[in-house]
């Protein structure tokens, strides 16, 4: 078993702020795990322009500012990065095993940072009822399609949500040529920022239906239209107001999930309601010396927030090792 | 010139090319859809049943306890996930109590084994979650647990193995009795001329059976829907629970699948469409009434997927009979529940049928062995896992995070025939967690075009029509 000073998992902008800062403050040894082929997470598919303002008082793409924090992380001795490696388990004492080409290794360390980001929710999870034809995506996985694999997921679109990537998504399903005939809110209000529902709804003509819920998905293999109604407070739907949009894809952006399934495998507590971890503090759990920070500590709205905290707990960490007697 | 012609690769099909794979024979079995179990068998509860809950008599109550005795015997050979858990069937007052030994007393005759009435005491120590209202319940021991798909995949590939000739994307459009013997049947793919026919086509088993006469039994589908948890919530059962059948519960049950999630359902209402397989906000509802009842740690928030499918009932009992006034065509029809566990039993008893038609055959030396089994990342201890890593590098790239599953899983079950999104989630799990494929999708459908060398556009959820994408704008 290796046994390393300070691990992080997840190399999305969370782990890397977590990693610069946590060298910064005196730990020497720093691990930092990435699952996927690449820095950056889940920034490298948001090709529009507007994160940063807060860190960097300019307007990037996602990549962008990504690639500030993967050139700062690979001109860092003492941060050694691991691609493509998946942690498949967590234990009580810090102790987990991860996968890799060809690799299978078990790691104890002494302070473990949690950067493990969030998930979509998706149609199954609020129980959208009717068929289960190809053409209904999450917001992300669609996302993805376009802007990192280049293949274009349907012609007419039914966005559920109007989080921000609900509303990003329209406006880049409408710069692609394809129709967003609707963003079906259940909300009396849009759910994402403001300036989203004016760039990417207003501007595109893209109807916003408030106070309306999704109620039936119909397609045998792909999906061909949705039914909508228009529903009360207590989101049931009013009489007569039922109609029905013929489509060929649904995405569903419907909230974000921390992603804690590890932590919870060590019995680190977490809220099972928000999947957040319990914390009496800012990247705090309930086990000494394993931090949480980023999206998986709690959903954030923007990435320069993330970044601000999640170079907290690379300090918290370092400090953490310092009262043990950990890093010289 | 066939000696066999079978219609329909769900699991009684498949069952039926398992058994007569080994006899001389020339066998080829039609499915219309892209891969096998797709129909009937991809959408149940995947329960192995003991036997405990048809009529007196039945030949469904017969092939069920034959069923789950032969199952044992396959597992091994063909590397089944059969998991015996046992079963409970619950009641919650006296009246329900006394309707357990009546229960009790019609399997024992049916011929199940280890029967036992439990007490109150027993379900605490045993089954922690069970509602604390329940008083006592019947426990079937050899109730057990499979992946149906799995299982279909498993008799299929050890058939074709042993010489059946497979065809997918063949659907039969008519068939004629030949003047002298046997007969023509016409499909999407040419003709398949056979001296018998075996009609295991489910849904549509009328449909075919009224190709050759008019037909003896009428399909009507009988929708359930269940209910798919979190894996996270494993915990929450050790047994099969059944509540006592009534109007309302209509045998909704609280399950867990060979992968261990726990599912709950199924309704049971019949439809007119034989391809309606939606799920509705009145089945949620009444699959979490009665599943909270017997458990009620169970909460809707754990729901990560949800299903439909339709029982071929055509009447009570199944409908195993060949067709004498149209000798050596015979009908496997009205599969319902308990087939997937009645499939090997069934096998063997239209192996009998058409043998009593006049079918002359010699069993093979020796059937040819599976190459060994699939292996699923998640369900082994880290260990063996390495083990895997060392010999082949790809069982340590992992594609699906939710239920770890590796590159290697994902083109083994290509290289066993999987040419959907659908099929390779059905052996591999992959997509099937609770992010829904929203990660792993994309690599799966690349995997699937590189293994399969078709456009990235031509990849499908489950076959012709459920295309992914539309249109692939990369690198021109």
């Amino acid at each position: 078993m290796d046994e390393r000073e300070l691990v992080i998992i997840g190399g999305g902008p969370a782990g890397m702020a977590a990693a610069l800062s946590a060298r910064e403050h005196g730990v020497r040894d720093v691990l930092l795990l990435e699952r996927d082929r690449h820095l950056g997470g889940i920034l490298n598919q948001c090709v529009h322009a507007g994160f940063g303002l807060v860190q960097f008082k300019e307007a990037l793409t996602g990549p962008e500012y990504a690639s500030r924090f993967i050139q700062s992380v690979r001109g860092t001795p003492d941060i050694e990065v691991r691609l493509g490696c998946f942690v498949a388990d967590l234990k009580p004492g810090k102790v987990f095993t991860c996968l890799s080409h060809g690799n299978v290794s078990t790691i104890r360390a002494r302070a473990l940072i949690m950067a493990t980001g969030c998930r979509e929710r998706t149609r199954e999870m609020i129980q959208i009822p009717g068929t289960r034809p190809a053409g209904v995506f999450s917001a992300g996985l669609a996302q993805k399609m376009i802007n990192i694999e280049g293949l274009m997921p349907g012609r007419e679109f039914v966005v559920i949500g109007s989080g921000d990537i609900g509303l990003i998504m329209a406006r880049r399903l409408s710069l692609e040529g394809a129709h967003v005939k609707a963003v079906v809110e259940i909300q009396p209000h849009p759910v994402g920022l403001k300036r989203n529902v004016v760039q990417c709804l207003d501007d595109f003509a893209i109807p916003l239906y408030l106070s309306h819920r999704v109620l039936f998905i119909h397609g045998k293999d792909r999906v061909e239209a949705v039914d909508v109604a228009q529903v009360d407070e207590s989101g049931s739907e009013i009489a007569d107001t039922r109609f029905s949009l013929a489509c060929d894809t649904v995405l569903v952006s419907v909230g974000l999930i921390p992603e804690n399934e590890l932590i919870e495998m060590a019995g680190v507590e977490v809220d099972r309601h928000t999947n957040e971890p319990v914390s009496s503090d800012l990247n705090y759990t309930s086990v000494h010396g394993l931090f949480v920070c980023g999206n998986a500590y709690r959903v954030y709205d923007i990435v320069d927030s993330v970044t601000r905290d999640s170079f907290l707990a690379g300090l918290q960490a370092a400090d953490y090792l310092a009262e043990c007697g950990g890093t010289e | 010139m066939h000696d066999i012609v079978i219609i329909g690769g769900g699991v009684v099909g498949a069952a039926v090319a398992y058994e007569l794979s080994h006899y001389d024979l020339h066998v080829a079995l039609l499915e219309k859809e892209e891969e096998l179990s797709f129909g009937v068998s991809k959408a149940n509860s995947g329960i192995i049943h003991p036997g405990t809950q048809n009529p007196p008599g039945s030949l469904r109550g017969r092939l069920c306890v034959e069923g789950n005795r032969l199952i044992r015997q396959l597992s091994e050979p063909l590397g089944l996930d059969f998991q015996q858990v046992g079963e409970l069937i619950v009641a919650f007052d006296e009246e329900e109590t006394s309707r357990l030994w009546q229960l009790k007393q019609e399997a024992q005759a049916d011929g199940v084994p280890g029967l036992e009435v439990v007490s109150r005491g027993w379900l605490r120590d045993n089954e922690p979650n069970l509602n604390r209202d329940a008083v006592a319940a019947l426990l079937a021991p050899s109730a057990g647990i499979i992946s149906p798909y799995r299982f279909v995949y498993a008799l299929s590939e050890s058939a074709a193995l042993n010489g059946v000739d497979i065809n997918t994307l063949t659907k039969v459009e008519g068939i004629s009795a030949r003047p002298d013997a046997g007969f023509a049947v016409g499909t999407s793919i040419g003709e398949f001329g056979t001296r018998f026919v075996v009609n295991c086509a489910g849904l549509y088993a009328d449909d075919v059976a009224s190709m050759v006469a008019p037909p003896q039994f009428r399909i009507q589908p009988r929708k359930g829907e269940e209910y798919i948890l979190d894996k996270k919530r494993r915990y929450l059962t050790r047994h099969l629970l059944f509540p006592i059948p009534t109007p309302e519960s209509k045998g909704i049950l609280v399950t867990r699948t060979s992968d261990g999630n726990p599912m709950i359902g199924p309704t049971a209402y019949d439809v007119e469409g034989k391809e309606d397989l939606s799920t509705t906000d009145e089945g949620l509802g009444m699959v979490l009434r009665v599943a909270q009842r017997l458990v009620p740690a169970i909460d809707k928030r754990d729901i990560i997927a949800y299903f439909a499918g339709l029982r071929p009932s055509a009447g009570e009992d199944f409908f195993i009979q060949h067709d004498s006034r149209v000798p050596g065509f015979v009908n496997v029809a009205g599969i319902q529940s308990p087939g997937l566990t009645a499939a090997p039993a069934i096998g063997r008893y239209v192996v009998g049928l058409l043998q009593e038609a006049g079918l002359m055959a010699g069993k093979k030396y020796g059937q040819r062995p599976m190459n060994g089994r699939s292996f699923h990342l998640f369900s082994m201890p880290i260990q063996e896992a390495e083990k895997l890593v060392e010999q082949d590098a790809e069982s340590g790239d992992i594609v699906c995070r939710c239920e770890t599953v590796s590159l290697r899983e994902i083109k083994d079950a290509i290289a066993a025939g999987a040419r959907t999104l659908d099929g390779v989630k059905f052996r591999t799990r992959a997509g099937a967690g609770r992010c829904h494929g929203s990660f792993c999708t994309c690599r799966v459908m690349e995997v699937l075009s590189e293994e399969t060398g078709r456009t990235i556009t031509d990849i499908s959820k489950r076959g012709p029509g459920s295309e992914m994408v539309v249109e692939d704008r990369a690198d021109g």
